[in-house]
């Protein structure tokens, strides 16, 4: 074996040995650390279920236009060709009267009362536009355009803006966006507040070893030689961290979604929070592993190069 | 092997531990340095080994001029000199092996190499069949040879030995002045510091007095007293 080959494996074997012997500290550290990445991985699946929640809500909004009985079929196109002129619009679907009749009784399938009343009558329903928009909360243009009196004229009824609907998204657009702030301010600080608790076992834990720290430079030792175990003790609490925060989200999504049968509390959808988490388990993994180690290893070596200066031993 | 040229080191402007001292070291030379204490020869020490950097002056040891020394350089000039201190600087964990085979761990040697090497050095220093001791449980005589037989494990050319004997008893001093006189044969350049008038008389050694930071004198096979005084 080469001796450098033989110098890394000795930083990593005094690393470890580090990590077992500084345990107190260890636990402090890595529990800190481990607050820090499930808020981390809480605010990645709590984005993910809302931008989720509110794709869906979005996808069955739409805006109604009733027509007259009156309208031909050249009104007709002519309004259908305006609308779609506006650039907030996805798509725009006719319905006949008779499709309307359909579409109603097969949603009043379970109400024969319903279904008697409309069959005694010539189908009461009118013929209709359905417009899917792109940004459903961007409608003032398309709504002043079908408010316009040459619009107005061929409708028999006020349009509709699934307008319960419409308060509901933005409800939930604010809290997304209130959940995600809160959520990166949480990581910041945390972050933080965590790489000071490694920085601050890493001194303590050199400043029970400054004897030998300072035998090993006056040896010779080089100054990787000195901070790598420090670097590899820091970076086990990465991966512990890690691992121990991932799986105890595993039992909070996954573990409780099937024993509990819940499918969704409130806005967060459950059920879809437990499916990304495992579909996307490995990236998770990883991008967990990486940061703690790198809150770790960063932390590690300010503390390290600040304590561990060649010069001015005594 | 050493030279310093016009170095001087302040601490602040008040205190001046060196003052423009020039001075020459043959290879395979065993010197010794006196003074009082607070004269300078710790100092002295500190900036061969390069824990102190001088203010100005020129030092050159085993071919490396100081100036051009970066700082990552100075680990690999470290492991050309040998150092043992008045107070060892042995692990307390560790047992005299341990404590031996760690200056050529943290320099990458090999577990085989460190087996072969560690007890040829331990019976050099007189240390053989104390291989398993904590250093505890050792005499302060014996304290210092483990300190030693760790200086001198990676045969460097320079030993520098600073008040080596300072916390022993007469016997046990002689000891460790024997070890430094066999290692100085084998062809180690050995720098000694020394408060024992004893030792530096019956040595009869280059003997350099510092005085206040600045060399009162220089020579050969001299006498000391503790004083300070010369003869």
């Amino acid at each position: 074996m080469s001796h450098k080959l033989i110098t890394f494996w000795r930083i990593i074997k005094s690393g470890v040995q580090n990590f077992f012997r500084n345990a107190t500290l260890a636990v402090a550290a890595m529990a800190v650390m481990i607050i820090t990445l499930s808020i981390v991985l809480f605010s990645v699946i709590a984005n993910a279920t809302f931008a989720n929640t509110v794709q869906q809500i979005t996808d069955r909004i739409d805006v109604s236009v009733y027509l007259k009985d009156s309208v031909t079929v050249n009104q007709r196109e002519k309004l259908t060709a305006d609308i779609k002129a506006n650039k907030n619009v996805k798509s725009i679907k006719y319905i006949s009267k008779d499709e309307a009749l359909e579409l109603y009784k097969k949603q009043n399938v379970s109400n024969p009362d319903l279904l008697a009343a409309i069959s005694q009558t010539d189908n009461p329903l009118p013929a209709s536009l359905s417009i899917k928009p792109i940004d459903p909360n961007k409608l003032n243009e398309l709504k002043a355009f079908l408010d316009s009196k040459e619009a107005k004229a061929l409708q028999s009824d006020d349009t509709s803006y699934s307008g319960d609907r419409k308060e509901a998204i933005d409800k939930i657009s604010q809290a997304t966006k209130f959940f995600r702030e809160i959520g990166f301010v949480g990581v910041i600080v945390f972050t933080f507040v965590s790489m000071l608790i490694i920085f601050n076992t890493i001194r303590m834990s050199i400043f029970n070893r400054r004897d030998e720290l300072t035998i090993m430079r006056l040896l010779g030792a080089s100054s990787w030689y000195i901070k790598g175990p420090f670097v590899v003790e820091t970076v086990i609490y990465g991966v512990v961290s890690a691992v121990v925060s991932l799986t105890l989200c595993y039992i909070l999504f996954v573990v409780s979604t099937s024993n509990f049968d819940a499918s969704s509390l409130g806005l967060l959808d459950i059920k879809f929070s437990s499916d990304y988490f495992l579909h996307n388990f490995w990236v998770i993994l990883g991008a967990q592993i990486s940061i703690g180690v790198l809150i770790g290893a960063a932390s590690s070596l300010i503390a390290t190069r600040r304590y561990l200066k060649f010069k001015s031993l005594s | 092997m050493i030279l310093l040229d016009r170095v001087t080191k302040t601490y602040n402007k008040n205190h001046t531990a060196l003052d423009r001292v020039s001075l020459h070291v043959e290879p395979k030379e065993f010197v010794i340095i006196v003074g009082k204490s607070g004269a300078g020869k710790s100092t002295l020490l500190k900036l061969l080994t390069c824990e102190e950097r001088p203010n100005s002056g020129k030092i050159v040891v085993g071919g490396l001029d100081y100036d051009k020394l970066r700082d990552r350089d100075i680990p690999l000039l470290r492991r050309k000199i040998g150092v043992v201190f008045q107070d060892f600087k042995l692990l307390p964990n560790k047992n005299v092996f341990e404590n031996v085979a760690f200056a050529l761990e943290i320099v990458g040697y090999g577990t085989h190499e460190i087996k072969n090497t560690v007890p040829r050095v331990l019976d050099i220093v007189g240390l053989k069949g104390k291989e398993k001791s904590m250093p505890l449980e050792l005499s302060g005589g014996e304290r210092q040879r483990v300190a030693i037989a760790r200086a001198i494990v990676r045969q460097p050319k320079i030993l520098i030995a600073d008040e080596p004997t300072g916390n022993l008893d007469p016997k046990h001093a002689w000891d460790v002045i024997k070890v430094l006189e066999k290692i100085n044969r084998y062809g180690t350049t050995v720098i000694l510091t020394t408060h024992n008038q004893d030792i530096v008389n019956k040595l009869k050694r280059r003997v350099i007095t510092i005085d206040e930071g600045r060399i009162s004198s220089d020579r050969a096979n001299a006498k000391y007293h503790a004083e300070g005084t010369k003869q």
